[in-house]
């Protein structure tokens, strides 16, 4: 089976002006809604608590928004996660007045206002809860001071005598996540993040001038940088969370992507050896047209396995995979149509890969 | 042209042998189990440990799997969670406080494969479920901690020396001392010179008053940092000790940072609790005229505490001193006999009770004690052979360095150094984990399946050994991670799935240059060269961009995300020996012996 039996080279050296507009224009817009909209960071990086809690009944959005309001976080976002019984709460950092116990506070009274609506006991809605106080009751030596603990901060007291039976999965509320970052911490990764794409920038530049010639990394890099925009554009547009796993399918998609410009590259290069007469304009677009097969097939597979984690990775790893979707459809357009150009304009010649002294060389022959 | 000398095929088979050997451990699953560790470094785990845990489990009616002796901890595996949670109790009750009685899960790899060093991967946090805290030590209070201690010093000092002073402030990281003239001033200086190694000194009048200001040297910033930190790690293990955790992490990170890892706790405001908790140290006297032995009453005045080796010893109830009284406490050597030595720095008043207390108790034995959680533990009982002033006492008499240290950090570790806060905290609920595994997994499986289907329709046998390619791919690099022990995290999975994804490339521009010498008229043979001889250096270039991305973000991620770039750096390594070598290798097996090949099946 073959897909692509292309005949003649496809000139795509004379539609550049087309193509470099067209990726100027998507490039502007995703800079104005990056500015306009704005990134929608996750905890990573902005501070705050995330709980995801499952519940064993489709959960009530609303009831829980109401609960938390009520116990003092009108700030809290919730929403569902995945499916009708998970639920997600964000709390941002200047919301938490309570430290480093907010997650337990909150799950704790979440259980409480299920166990009330439901006309169970606390034991069956929360087993979690009750296994750990009763665990610990167990080994503290000082059990009235840490009963009266529970009691003052939660209005609860358990029987520990009778046998706790009920598993983690028969309970009606369970936490399943939490996460909290502190503001110190969401600074350095934002710094780290910076450095690490800066480092990669350079380090791609820097292995291409080394391996090619300086024109070729400065065009790969501007094309891929690119991608990286028009994926944050996305991200801005749709205010799609921004979080760690994001920022590295980012980084992940840019030295995947200058893959496909070396590509090229590297096939430009051989051809401006083989092809003694044809012209440069001639030459990228025999590269290219020579490539394309490649280009899409390898495309094609690594999208089937970010597809299957997009579908089947579950809510953490689906903006990760959406990142490297876009990443991965921009950037068969970005090496092809726009590093090439740029590579004309900066004014590629034979002369970059073919010594001059070889030139010389053949003046004397005749 | 396309044959390989046999060695290079032998190596091939020897790698992937070693490959399959290494990811086996992988297929067979974990069972829960029980693990007893001694909380103290002085107790061993031993045989007689053994028998003892045995008899606990069988007098119960539990029988576990297997009972082994392994390092220094005993591992108990159970057919199934109710009986493990049943044995835990067991053993917590029948062991005593001395040992970690542990949940844990064990891999049922056979014994064999774990003799070979061949093990599961470690599965980090988000797939296994437990906690991660990262903790932050809030410097600013060692150093001030650490600055008022010397003004205490510095004040003694004056006074022993019948220097007149008219106070002594700090402040940040400078220490300002006021003097009446010029000459005590420089009297001082002289003197404080020699003591105050840390300091740099220099003069100052300010508003008529003559001051000397002693600056802390960056070296010494560094080295009170340091010790703050270390002191603070060692706090925080021997309190996690006590939660029953079977493989904690606690780690330094960075200057100031301390990463606390809990696989399987769910409880995390217990946890903190522990890692928050506040403990005291109190020195006393050791009353040794009334003999005990277990199960004694503690006369009149008198309370019983253990030593660290179990040994009972009886303290009066009086109290000396108590551990904010003590400065510092470092090893070191006796410099008469170069004996294995602690010194203990007292800030002013403590000199004061000390020097009183060893005046009137010459002869006698004093017991340091450290109290947490209302339990008193005795570190250490020397004998006081003299009355001690001066605030600067050394312990020494038959101890190795190893427990001069111990005993140092200890005293120093009453209470944590600098308080700590946590600033990032992560729980993951092992359903959660559990899931994260399934579809990681499943979506790898899914994408490999279309891969290959894709592959060989596409381009028919060549398609077939880029698949197996890729298997060996896969095989290598679930290898490689279970060797090196790397923690595998949920975005770490994405990455295996990233990297085969990405790793069909190498296979792609091969085939593809096959089809373009092939159709350039090349006969087979020539073409299957040409085509890996010139697709080689591209693979190269391109798996070098890659390896830049993930040079860059295993130097600048965090947590799952330094997994992630592990598994892209390794994953590259491994898709450029099987794309190129296994691949090609198979190819030669397969067409190479042929002399004429008119036709290669490659779609």
């Amino acid at each position: 089976m073959e897909l692509f039996k292309i005949k003649r080279d496809i000139p795509f050296m004379s539609y550049g002006r087309y193509t470099t507009a067209i990726s100027l224009v998507t490039f502007l817009i995703a800079v104005a809604f990056l500015f306009t909209k704005g990134l929608n960071f996750g905890v990573d990086f902005t501070g705050g608590t995330v709980m995801e809690v499952h519940y064993a009944q489709t959960a009530d959005l609303n009831k829980v928004r109401e609960q938390l309001s009520g116990t003092g976080f009108p700030d809290a976002q919730v929403q569902n996660f995945g499916s009708s019984h998970d639920v997600l709460i964000q709390i941002p950092l200047k919301a938490n007045k309570v430290g480093s116990k907010l997650s337990e506070n909150v799950f704790i009274n979440l259980c409480q206002s299920e166990a009330a609506s439901s006309n169970g006991s606390f034991e069956t809605t929360c087993p979690q809860v009750v296994r750990s106080y009763c665990e610990q009751r167990l080994k503290e030596p000082n059990i009235a001071k840490y009963d009266l603990g529970w009691k003052e901060s939660y209005g609860l007291s358990f029987n520990c005598t009778t046998p706790l039976l009920k598993k983690d999965d028969e309970a009606k509320v369970t936490l399943r996540r939490v996460e909290f970052v502190g503001p110190q911490v969401g600074k350095d990764l934002v710094e780290n993040g910076a450095m690490a794409l800066l480092l990669v920038s350079i380090g791609i530049v820097g292995y291409l001038w080394i391996r090619f010639e300086w024109k070729f990394g400065l065009s790969a890099i501007i094309a891929n940088l690119h991608d990286v925009v028009i994926i944050l554009g996305f991200f801005a547009f749709f205010q799609w969370e921004f979080s760690l796993s994001v920022l590295a399918a980012v980084l992940a998609v840019l030295g995947y992507s200058v893959n496909e410009s070396v590509v090229v590259f590297d096939r430009i290069r051989e051809n401006f050896r083989k092809m003694r007469q044809a012209g440069t304009a001639e030459i990228i677009d025999n590269a290219i047209t020579r490539t394309m097969s490649r280009t899409i097939i390898t495309h094609g597979c690594t999208q089937m396995m970010v597809g299957a984690m997009l579908f089947l990775g579950g809510e953490t790893l689906h903006y990760f995979a959406m990142a490297l979707t876009i990443g991965i459809l921009f950037s068969i357009y970005s090496s092809v149509l726009v590093a090439s150009p740029l590579l004309m304009m900066f004014g590629v010649s034979r002369e970059d890969f073919i010594k001059p002294e070889k030139v010389e060389a053949e003046e004397v022959l005749p | 042209m396309n044959r390989y000398p046999l060695w290079k095929y032998l190596l091939i088979l020897a790698v992937l042998v070693a490959g399959l050997i290494y990811t086996l451990p992988n297929f067979f699953g974990e069972s829960p189990a029980v693990q007893v560790s001694p909380l103290r470094n002085s107790v061993k785990a031993d045989l007689a440990l053994l028998t003892r845990a045995e008899t606990a489990l069988k007098s119960a009616n539990l029988a576990p799997q297997t009972i082994t002796l392994e390092g220094n901890s005993i591992k108990a595996r159970f057919a199934d969670t109710d009986t493990q949670i049943k044995a835990k109790d067991v053993l917590r009750t029948q062991l005593g406080d001395d040992y970690v009685v542990a949940l844990n899960l064990l891999s049922r790899s056979p014994q064999w494969l774990t003799n070979l060093n061949a093990l599961p991967m470690y599965l980090g946090l988000d797939l296994r479920g437990g906690v991660h805290f990262l903790l932050q030590v809030e410097m600013k209070s060692a150093l001030a901690k650490a600055l008022e201690a010397t003004s205490g010093d510095i004040r003694t000092t004056l006074r022993e020396q019948n220097i007149a002073y008219a106070g002594v402030n700090h402040d940040g990281k400078i220490i300002t001392i006021k003097f009446r003239d010029d000459a005590t001033r420089s009297k001082a200086q002289s003197e404080l010179k020699s003591r105050f190694a840390d300091y740099n000194l220099n003069s100052q009048e300010v508003g008529g008053e003559f001051l000397l200001q002693a600056t802390l040297l960056a070296t010494a910033e560094r080295r009170i940092q340091e010790s703050a930190v270390q002191q603070n790690l060692l706090t925080l293990r021997n309190r996690i000790n006590e939660l029953g955790v079977a493989e904690p992490v606690i780690q330094q990170q960075g200057i100031d940072r301390i990463v606390v890892q809990l696989p399987g706790v769910q409880d995390t405001a217990h946890a903190k609790d522990i890692l928050g908790r506040t403990a005291t140290l109190e020195v006393r006297m050791v009353d040794d005229e009334h003999p005990i032995n277990a199960g004694s009453v503690a006369p009149f005045g008198t309370e019983i505490f253990k030593d660290r080796d179990g040994n009972l010893v009886l303290v009066k109830k009086q109290v000396i001193l108590t551990g904010e009284r003590i400065n510092d406490a470092q090893p070191g050597f006796d410099n008469r006999n170069n004996e294995p030595t602690v010194s203990i720095g007292l800030d002013g008043i403590g000199a004061r009770k000390f020097k009183e207390a060893s005046g009137e108790n010459v002869g006698k034995r004093m017991a340091i004690i450290l109290f947490e959680k209302g339990k008193g533990e005795v570190i250490t009982a020397p004998v006081i052979r003299e009355e001690i002033g001066g605030g600067h006492v050394q312990i020494s008499g038959k101890m190795t360095t190893e427990e001069t240290q111990n005993t140092a950090l200890l005293l120093r570790a009453g209470a944590l150094a600098a308080p700590m806060e946590i600033v990032e905290e992560r729980t993951v609920g092992p359903s959660l984990g559990a899931d994260n595994i399934e579809r990681g997994f499943n979506s790898t499986k899914i994408g490999f399946i279309m891969i290959a289907v894709f592959m060989i329709v596409y381009y028919l046998s060549f398609g077939a050994i880029s698949v197996v390619a890729l298997g060996a791919n896969l095989l290598l690099l679930v290898a490689l991670l279970s060797m090196l022990q790397a923690t595998l995290t949920l975005p770490g999975m994405a990455g295996i799935a990233l990297t085969l994804g990405m790793a069909i490339d190498a296979n792609v521009l091969i085939n593809e240059r096959i089809r373009e010498e092939l159709r350039n008229g090349i006969t087979p043979q020539a073409a299957i060269h040409a085509g890996y001889e010139n697709a080689f250096a591209t693979i190269v270039d391109s798996n070098i961009t890659n390896l830049i991305a993930g040079i860059a973000l295993f130097l600048f991620g965090s947590g799952p995300i330094k997994g992630f770039a592990v598994v892209l750096c390794l994953g590259i390594l491994t898709s450029m020996f099987s794309a190129v070598l296994v691949s090609r290798a198979m190819v030669n097996l397969i067409y190479g012996s042929k002399s004429r090949l008119n036709n290669v099946t490659i779609g």
